[in-house]
């Protein structure tokens, strides 16, 4: 039984990183399009804060165009962090979701701390609530315990909240489909049972980090210790593995639609990779139908667009 | 207005889905609070209701004639999901392919950009008007009839819609009653674009169906290409007008004004909407009086299509953009001119400068610039004399969507406005945060049927409100107003929107371009180059 909920936990864990890592791929790997930029643009950080362009220059292309990473940190920090366009557009929905999303955050750095515990634990440094352990060994015993309780608490307090909202507001029930009702609700069962589970049969973590520890030593049978902790580790699991192939998988798609679309303004200079791209893509046979285009799978891009200037 | 209108009413009978009331809309500051101040807006006709698609919101904007048989209907189904499928491959769609898949698969749909868009704000929340109606419609189709397994998953994942020939003809209409302004992607913490999402609809219909508005396809883009300008003018016409202009403008401003055509090795190509030459001709003059007077190298192109900077492709079909903008790329070279200045047109801005960079490659990639910059230039420099006072009246500017909210050109406009108008005033909210003037993504130059009064009443509603609240602390008649609008579209919207409105007569608001302010302030020309007369 044991190994089992081990094996399911690698097989999450393996599913997160080749759902991400694939959808990140495919999308990275999609052609260069057209540019589709929207102002203001964050790494323009001369002209960000009138939404301003480097198209504003006299003679823009003999200007050196400067990107500021530090422009684009300022606004994806606190847009990931805190949900700002959430609070500047929406603050009923900003008072559910930032709790949901914050507590996610939070519980992702338990689970990171429980690791390191693990870790230490494994190359023999104490990690325990008594001063024999050291700073960094109690540290990593409190502050999971901290770190764990808040985050939990948060992520359930918010998926109740964003699911009554989503049944209850006319113009969010409209579009709820099924699954945006199975999401929030395997949120709740999974960290309702785990914040759960922590009180009634793990109060300070212990048996988590002994999971995490077998699972970094690939003890497969050491035993988790407590039926309720591992149904607590099979339905996060499940939601490590599930989240990544939703459209929630937007906690990390955002950097696409932001880096290469929104904030995309890179110009088409003579002799670019961009140029190169694009004359290869152009070389694509078309397919559309409509009359005006005279595309018979044959004619490509070039061809069709053209047409007026060779006649 | 049918308050409870769900996502799967879409494909079901109904005359129509949802209506728009005068009642329902959001109210005018006054005078247009008063009922007697609002133009009428008549039922639809009942022929043409039998005749064309009107069952979205008893107004019509493409005409798609009804079906006579069932086979028909069946064969527009068959081909709007060949053409949805084209708009996912690298192929067909390599133009857009990726910000429209992050955008069909990322929404969480927690209606964030509802409050953004202006058209939903205005119809007073009328469901069929929310950014994520269209969207959801296009969504709920894709993943259910065109992935695997689609019938099962993609009801659990996405919700459920019938697909029939209704769904399809209202989803073509209704990608024609959003403005494309995108102010609603602005505020997607996810980033996703619904007005995006509105374009690809329009694209696949046009490209796929070969259904387009015809004010932008048949009259507009195919014209341009045929005869030079989608105004009809050929070469000839073009430069008998402009030869009207400069006569006309010399007489004005008290010196010589000659536009100089087809000058190789000109540093500037000039490329005015000719538009601007057919219904607003102080705005050419306007130009080549400034660039006389500042010593400006420039020129403009008899080549066809090589003097009309329009190109309506950039809302509704990618390849009549790339035709376009090659042919303007083709006058430029032709000239070997060391740049193209695109005059005052923001679609001409965007299509030319940022969309189509990615389309000029090699030696068609000739640097393109914004008027505006250039225009900034010159009056900051002090290459022309200028006198502030001559424009001692209120003035307020627009901000055209496609310059500034999709190309960052923000403040060269307002730099010239702080000082040549001493009066001047931003409108609330304003620069890459404005309101889109209602004429956006071809509308300006649509009234099929009764969809003008839609226009009117509920796309351009926002803006004329934020127009009065501009000059709120004196709408008198007698007091003139001066609306600057540097985009010839957002002024084919104003004249008609303050015509129906009657509001210079009413409240003495007019409208113009950036050059003819900047014209009424130059020392070297006589005064009153603004002619306060309804035009």
């Amino acid at each position: 039984m044991a190994a089992l909920v081990h094996l399911i936990t690698y097989a999450a864990l393996a599913t997160l990183v080749i759902a991400v890592a694939g959808r990140a791929i495919r999308f990275y790997r999609l052609p260069v399009h057209l540019r589709w930029e929207l102002y203001p643009v964050a790494h323009d950080l001369e002209r960000v804060s009138h939404g301003g362009s480097y198209l504003e220059q006299l003679n823009w292309w003999t200007k050196p165009r400067r990107t500021s990473l530090i422009g684009e940190l300022l606004v994806m920090v606190p847009e990931m962090l805190l949900i700002k366009a959430l609070w500047e557009n929406n603050r009923a929905l900003w008072y559910r979701s930032f709790p949901f999303h914050f507590g996610l955050y939070i519980s992702i750095g338990a689970a990171g701390l429980l690791l390191l515990g693990a870790a230490a634990e494994l190359l023999g440094f104490p990690v325990k609530a008594t001063a024999d352990a050291g700073m960094i060994g109690m540290a990593l015993y409190y502050l999971p315990i901290l770190a764990g309780y808040t985050g939990l608490g948060l992520t359930l307090l918010g998926a109740i909240v964003l699911l009554h909202r989503r049944l209850s507001a006319p113009e969010l029930r409209n579009y709820a489909s099924p699954a945006h009702v199975f999401n929030l609700a395997i949120f709740i069962a999974a960290f309702g049972f785990a914040l759960l589970a922590s009180v009634v049969r793990d109060h300070d973590f212990s048996l988590a980090r002994g999971y995490l520890q077998s699972l970094l030593s690939l003890n497969l049978a050491a035993p988790v210790g407590s039926r309720a902790v591992a149904l607590e580790i099979l339905l996060v699991s499940f939601l490590i593995a599930y989240v990544p192939l939703t459209h929630m998988s937007h906690f990390f798609m955002k950097w696409f639609t932001y880096h290469t679309v929104r904030w995309d303004d890179r110009p088409n200079l003579r002799g670019s990779k961009i140029e190169a791209e694009i004359q290869n893509l152009v070389k694509a046979p078309v397919t559309w139908a409509a009359p005006h285009l005279h595309a018979d799978g044959k004619k490509n891009w070039v061809d069709i667009i053209t047409e007026e200037w060779k006649s | 207005m049918n308050k409870k209108l769900r996502v799967e009413d879409f494909s079901k009978p109904a005359d129509p889905l949802s209506h728009v009331d005068l009642d329902d809309l959001i109210p005018l500051p006054a005078p247009y609070n008063q009922p007697e101040n609002i133009p009428a807006w008549p039922p639809l006709d009942q022929k043409t209701k039998d005749q064309v698609e009107a069952s979205l919101d008893d107004t019509v904007a493409l005409g798609i004639p009804r079906p006579k048989t069932k086979a028909e209907e069946q064969e527009l189904v068959r081909k709007f999901l060949s053409g949805l499928a084209k708009l996912f491959t690298r192929e067909n769609n390599w133009t857009f392919l990726q910000p429209l898949l992050l955008s069909m698969d990322h929404c969480a749909k927690c209606q964030t950009c509802s409050d953004a868009c202006h058209v939903f704000e205005a119809s007073g929340g009328n469901e069929l008007y929310r950014p994520t109606y269209r969207s959801e419609i296009l969504r709920r189709i894709y993943f259910k009839y065109l992935k695997p397994g689609g019938k099962y998953f993609g009801k659990w994942a996405h919700g459920d819609i019938d697909l029939n020939w209704t769904t399809v003809a209202r989803l073509a209409e209704l990608s024609y009653r959003c403005n494309l302004c995108r102010r609603c992607a602005q505020t997607c913490p996810i980033g996703v674009d619904n007005g995006l999402i509105a374009h690809e609809i329009r694209k696949l219909f046009s490209q796929e169906l070969g259904i387009a508005a015809k004010e932008l396809h048949e009259k507009g883009s195919v014209l341009q290409l045929k005869v030079g300008s989608s105004t009809g003018m050929t070469p000839l016409v073009v430069k008998d007008n402009i030869e009207f202009i400069d006569e006309d403008t010399s007489e004005k401003v008290g010196f010589t004004v000659k536009t100089p055509w087809d000058k190789e090795g000109a540093d500037i190509l000039l490329i005015h909407n000719a538009g601007e030459i057919m219904a607003w001709p102080e705005n050419p003059g306007a130009f080549a009086a400034i660039l006389e007077k500042a010593g400006v190298s420039w020129t403009m192109s008899s080549e066809p299509v090589g003097y009309d900077d329009i190109n309506y492709g950039l809302w509704y079909d990618d390849f009549m953009l790339a035709k376009v903008a090659i042919k303007h790329a083709q006058a430029a070279k032709k000239l070997k001119v060391k740049k193209i200045v695109i005059g005052e047109c923001g679609h001409a801005h965007k299509a030319l400068t940022v969309v189509a960079d990615r389309v000029l490659t090699g030696d068609l990639n000739i640097p393109r610039e914004s008027s505006m910059t250039l225009l900034e230039d010159i009056v900051m420099s002090g290459r022309i004399k200028l006198d502030p006072s001559r424009n001692n009246f209120p003035v307020t500017l627009h901000d055209p969507c496609n310059m500034v909210r999709s190309m960052g050109i923000v403040e060269p406009q307002r730099r010239v406005l702080r000082k040549i108008a001493p009066m001047f005033r931003e409108m609330t909210p304003h620069g890459v945060y404005n309101y889109c003037c209602g004429g956006g993504s071809g509308f300006a130059i649509m009234s099929p049927y009764n969809f003008e009064h839609w226009r009117f009443n509920v796309a351009g509603r926002k803006k004329f409100q934020q127009i009065l609240n501009a000059f709120q602390e004196d709408l008198r008649p007698t007091t003139h107003k001066y609306l600057c609008t540097p985009c010839s579209n957002c002024k084919g919207q104003f004249r008609d929107m303050l015509f129906y409105y009657n509001a210079f007569e009413k409240c003495g608001i007019l409208y113009g371009g950036l050059v003819e302010l900047i014209v009424n302030a130059m020392t070297d020309a006589k005064p009153g180059y603004i002619e306060w007369t309804w035009h």
